[in-house]
Order: structure tokens, then sequence, then C-alpha cells
């Protein structure tokens, strides 16, 4: 099961929703707001990290570009949408 | 008369709150325009980055990729409307990632409580 999660984990529960239920090992994709969750030197960073030794994270490109993040926390993966509708096609997928 | 007069001479302070991150919702931007438009009618204005608003003015916006206008540089326009009173709650920041040097202006860092203050003094707001 691929997560998908589009809100700021700054201002919104989806992450720590998707947490709660997401099976060790399953992928989480984010994009649009998401996406500051993985940006460095935030005060999200440790819970990131934490969060990366049980799941691959990736992070849409397009977004970040956008945003003006290019400064990521380690381990985080870069998609484009190309990528995200690979991730998409081998997937199930749960939006949050 | 006279006191219309002196009715129009106080100029209404009013603050428009930046509390949402760009793109992601319409926002950020139409609070950029709420500013540009109130400028023009030479109010008192202070403008304020709290919460995710702190990333509107993050630098290095790139949207190329996306068709959607970068909005961010629009913001040095504050300057030449004369707003001076800029200003960044610094937890925001701080818990976000960012220092002064990575926003396209110049805002004055404030603490909470300042911020507190700020809001009883104004007479509108407008939160985006």
């Amino acid at each position: 099961m691929l997560h998908l999660i589009n809100e700021s984990p700054f201002e919104s529960k989806s992450l720590d929703d998707c947490l709660k239920y997401a099976a060790k090992g399953s992928p989480i994709l984010l994009f649009e707001d998401a996406i500051y969750g993985a940006m460095a030197g935030t005060s999200l960073e440790e819970k990131m990290k934490g969060i990366l030794a049980d799941h691959d994270i990736y992070v849409l490109k397009e977004d970040l570009a956008m945003r003006g993040v290019d400064q990521l926390i380690d381990g985080m993966k870069e998609v484009d949408c190309t990528g995200f509708v690979g991730l998409v096609e081998e997937h199930k997928t749960a939006s949050w | 008369m006279n006191e219309e007069m002196e009715e129009n001479e106080e100029m209404a302070k009013l603050m428009i709150v930046f509390r949402t991150a760009p793109y992601g919702s319409i926002y950020a931007f139409e609070g950029l325009e709420n500013v540009l438009i109130m400028a023009a009618y030479d109010q008192d204005i202070s403008v304020l980055f709290v919460d995710d608003g702190v990333y509107a003015i993050k630098k290095g916006m790139d949207t190329t990729a996306t068709g959607i206008k970068n909005f961010s540089p629009t913001f040095r326009a504050m300057e030449a409307y004369d707003i001076e009173k800029v200003f960044i709650d610094r937890t925001s920041m701080e818990e976000r990632g960012l220092k002064l040097e990575d926003l396209v202006v110049e805002p004055e860092v404030v603490e909470a409580e300042a911020v507190e203050k700020m809001m009883e003094e104004q007479k509108n707001f407008f939160m985006f």
C-alpha cells in the first residue's frame, strides 16, 4: 500500500493518522504542502528520520522546486511526476 | 464636514496575516493581492507571517515545471508601496527551518507576545 499525503505536517495530522495504520515497510509519498516534511533543518527532522527507519519516503520533485525547498533530510527519495505515476501503478494507494 | 475630515485623516490600522503555505491553496496569493490593494488606499498596514505562512516568502521558488506563476518575488513590491511594518513570528520561522537570509523580503522578527500586542492595536484583520 502506497500512502499519499498532500497536507503540511506542521498544520495537519494527515501524516500522524497515516502512521498509525501504515504497515511497516509500506512507502509514503509526500506531495503539495506535505513536502515541507522532507525539508532539512525543521523541528520535524528527528521525527521524519524515525519514520524513514520503517518506511521509504518519496517526495515529489516538482512540488519541491515550486516551493524553493532544496535541502532534504538524508534518505528522502525524490520522484518526478512520471515516477509518481510509476509508484501508483505498482501499489494500491491510500490518500490521507 | 469637519468631523468627516477628521475621520478621513485617521488612517485605519489594519493587519494582513499570512498563515498558509503557498501553492497548496490560493490563500497566500490572495493575501498578497490584498496587501497591494490595501496599500493603494494609504492605510496603516502591517503584514505578518506566521505558521506555514512563513513559507510564502521563501527564496528559490521555481514554478516553471508546473506552469503556475511564481508570486514570491512580488512580495518585494511591498517596499515600493511604502509598507514598512513587515513581521515574522520567530517560532514559526525556526520550527520550519528558515533563517532571515532564506527570505525574499526582510521582515522584523517578533515573538508571539509581541504579535499578541500588535493584534490588539489593529482595527481590522485579513487572514490568509
